[in-house]
């Protein structure tokens, strides 16, 4: 393999597919948001199967939210400001490398038990849906070289300090000065390059599957008021007036937009 | 006050046959489709029974409603906002699939497909969700008529609250009544107040509470948070979906399509204007008992002058206020009072209410009787109506949080109607001690009887129909630019949100009619609730 194949192989992988992905992101998600709001949905199978997801489905989305929290750790913050709060690399790698794992197999378990009843109940079986497969399928790679990553290269193979190629790269690309040499299969282990790929495919999909019920985490219920009302026609219209002439803020209350 | 309308229903529980008309062409106009084969906006129960889904009215078991906290403020009964949230992963209080049923089919083609056989061909149930062979063990409806005998009956939680093991048995024998249930479209919806989406909302003009299909994002805890379980999860898209009210057909001045098609003529359909800002103090009021006279107290009287100025004040248009008077739901529960709420205590102030059935008391009575003459005569009946401790006290339990005393006065006023009636058709004198013992006179009792008896068409439906053309102006100033009032946005459609995600007025009249109109017409498009 020559050197233009591999750094254009490279730019294709480290450069390219980031980008388009994020791109399709963005407009995938503004599009469905604009366009189909109907099928926005988690999707729940609870009616179906509730005893197995009781167990698994906390397990997978709260180990799963502990994971994306050590992405932001280790991915977003630099090196150099752990470093200057005077934590050693060993004491960085050994506080990732178990709270990863903790977080790892809490969703590695939930994600099992998910798929088990996906396969194995006849009930879900019936409500799955090609593009439930294909997160599936993605998600168990993903945390299954995740953990691969985070427990045995960093816990028994003696580690590998992602922070310096890997977290670069990916911060490269959000300030338009993408690296794909830092990428480069001489310095980032397969594994690693093999869950950054499968990340943005993640990323690529995630628009156009049921992962779109994470953006909808419903944090405006705890501050409006209980009872939503809606019009059909605003109230000035209904008393008959011309235009709107006042509104009171006790009036208004009732109105509630999502 | 702030006057508010709300369509309201009536059902005369003396009239249902059970014969589930209402249930079916409800079906067939709204649930029969992949994902809703299961629900069943209307059904119709036989009490005692455990009801669809089971035993829904233990709401220990299933934390559906509200209830009092410690200082006496109303929160639902399952936990506070932080706590639902907590369950979004898993709804503990999720009843399955099982709860109601698994539906299912027959392969009605092995009938015709298969080849010469010694047996005749048979056609198998197999189920709607997974297509699979189903042993059938339970099914809607499937105590009809007490069909699952005493051990089903023994599992009716109304039975349990403080009817002894002792009278359970002599009733199982005696004692049997028709429930049709569909959405109560409550004045404190407890399905509203748990949906953490804000999709699902009380319609300010008639109070119908619907589900915005392209705002639910299916958490399901309006499921869990109905005390009725009248919103359904739809497992195929994903969204709860409930009774509507039929509102197109509302909108029309038409009355619901279980309405329409009840041949027992049971149901009836009216507006009630109701002070909004009382709601929520009545459906707090300590006593469970006196939440029935809290929320009579919150309707307000259509005739009364002050009322009706304050009401126009508040929009209602001058046909409603008519129909307010004309209603058949405001005569039977305030003017008669022998409507009644089911289930007060959930506190969510349901809004259709039942005229409790006095043949089984009158089966009784004539059953002691024992010469199969028919007693009909006040003597004889109201002294029963004092004396029998069952099914009054089961009608309590359902009807009147307990409080037998309601129930007695009820059913003593339909057995007074019955006996004045039969003395006029008999040609007998009329006898004005019969109304006077339960607080009526002669012409208010005939009413009575003509609404109850005769009930026509145009008497049990007082519908006016929806003011479109107010939405129509809205239609026409879109796209307009509304910088002529005072305190308007600096620019076109400019929103002006306040912190709580609420929209002022303002900005309501501003881009509102658009988003009102299309997340209306999104429901329909949705294709259900």
């Amino acid at each position: 393999m020559t050197v233009i194949a591999t750094s254009r192989a490279a730019t294709l992988l480290w450069v390219v597919l980031p980008y388009v992905a994020i791109t399709t992101f963005v407009v995938g998600h503004v599009w469905r948001y604009r366009r189909d709001q109907f099928t926005w949905t988690t999707r729940s199978t609870q009616l179906l199967e509730a005893r197995w997801l009781k167990i698994g489905g906390p397990l997978f989305h709260i180990g799963l939210l502990a994971v994306i929290g050590g992405h932001v750790i280790g991915i977003l913050i630099p090196k150099a400001w752990t470093d200057s709060l005077g934590i050693s690399e060993n004491t960085y790698r050994i506080f990732s490398a178990t709270m990863g794992t903790l977080a790892g197999v809490a969703t590695l378990a939930g994600l099992a038990i998910l798929i088990a009843r996906r396969l194995l109940n006849h009930r879900i079986a019936a409500t799955t849906r090609g593009w439930d497969v294909t997160v599936m399928v993605l998600l168990g790679f993903m945390v299954l070289t995740g953990m691969w990553n985070t427990s045995i290269h960093n816990l028994i193979q003696g580690g590998y300090d992602y922070r310096e190629t890997v977290s670069p790269w990916f911060r490269g690309l959000f300030l338009l000065d993408p690296n794909a040499s830092l990428m480069s299969g001489a310095a980032v282990p397969l594994s690693y390059q093999l869950h950054a790929i499968g990340g943005w495919l993640l990323i690529l999909i995630w628009p156009f599957t049921r992962l779109v019920h994470a953006w909808s985490v419903p944090f405006a219920y705890l501050r409006r008021p209980p009872i939503v009302y809606r019009s059909r026609a605003p109230l000035d219209v209904r008393r008959g007036a011309g235009g709107v002439t006042s509104s009171s803020p006790t009036e208004s209350s009732v109105h509630v937009q999502s | 006050m702030r006057v508010m309308a709300q369509v309201g229903m009536v059902m005369n529980l003396d009239k249902c046959i059970g014969c589930h008309t209402c249930s079916v062409t409800c079906k067939n106009v709204w649930t029969n489709r992949k994902g809703a084969e299961y629900m069943w906006f209307n059904d119709v129960e036989t009490k005692p029974g455990v009801g669809y889904p089971k035993r829904w009215e233990d709401q220990e078991q299933w934390k559906g409603g509200w209830e009092l906290d410690r200082r006496g403020k109303l929160r639902l009964k399952s936990g506070s906002r932080l706590r639902r949230l907590a369950s979004l992963f898993a709804n503990p209080d999720l009843p399955e699939l099982d709860d109601y049923y698994e539906p299912w089919t027959y392969e009605y083609s092995s009938l015709i497909s298969s080849g010469p056989k010694k047996h005749q061909p048979v056609a198998r149930p197999v189920s709607r969700v997974t297509g699979d062979d189903l042993d059938l063990t339970w099914g809607p409806n499937w105590e009809d008529d007490l069909a699952g005998g005493t051990k089903q009956v023994r599992l009716d939680p109304n039975l349990r609250e403080g009817v002894e093991n002792k009278v359970r048995a002599e009733y199982e024998s005696v004692f049997m009544m028709y429930l049709p249930r569909i959405c109560e479209h409550c004045l404190n919806p407890a399905c509203v107040a748990a949906c953490p989406s804000g999709a699902m909302y009380k319609r300010e003009e008639d109070g119908i509470v619907l589900v915005d299909q392209e705002k639910c994002r299916g958490w399901r805890m309006c499921v869990s948070a109905c005390p009725y379980k009248k919103v359904y999860f739809n497992w195929q898209t994903g969204k709860a979906e409930k009774c509507t009210l039929c509102y197109p057909r509302i909108e029309a001045g038409m009355p619901t399509i279980c309405s329409e098609t009840c041949v027992g003529r049971i149901r009836y359909l009216g507006i009630v204007l109701y002070d909004a800002d009382r709601v929520e103090a009545a459906a707090a009021t300590p006593d469970e008992q006196g939440l029935l006279d809290a929320q009579l107290d919150v309707f307000l009287d259509p005739n009364d002058p002050a009322v009706r100025t304050q009401a126009r004040r508040d929009g209602i248009p001058e046909d409603w206020l008519d129909a307010a008077v004309r209603s058949p739901v405001w005569k039977l529960a305030m003017d008669w009072r022998i409507a009644l709420p089911l289930h007060p205590e959930y506190r969510t102030m349901p809004m259709v209410w039942y005229i409790p059935p006095l043949s089984p008391v009158m089966s009784l009575v004539e059953g002691v009787g024992g010469d199969g003459n028919p007693v009909a005569d006040p003597d004889d009946v109201f002294p029963a109506i004092d004396d029998l401790r069952i099914p009054i006290q089961y009608l309590a339990n359902m009807l009147t949080a307990g409080d037998e005393d309601v129930v007695r006065g009820v059913l003593k006023r339909l057995a007074a109607m019955r006996a004045h009636m039969r003395r006029a058709n008999l040609g007998e004198e009329p006898d004005p001690r019969i109304a006077a013992q339960v607080g009526m006179n002669a012409t208010s009792i005939e009413d009575m009887y003509r609404l109850c008896a005769i009930a026509k068409y145009d008497d049990r439906y007082v519908i006016p129909p929806a003011h479109r053309e107010v939405a129509d102006t809205l239609t026409e100033r879109q796209g307009g630019c509304g910088l002529d009032f005072a305190g308007g946005p600096g620019s076109c459609g400019a929103a002006t949100d306040t912190a709580e995600g609420d929209i002022d007025l303002v900005t309501l009249a501003e881009r509102g009619g658009g988003l009102s109109i299309t997340q209306v017409n999104g429901n329909s498009t949705g294709g259900s609730a």
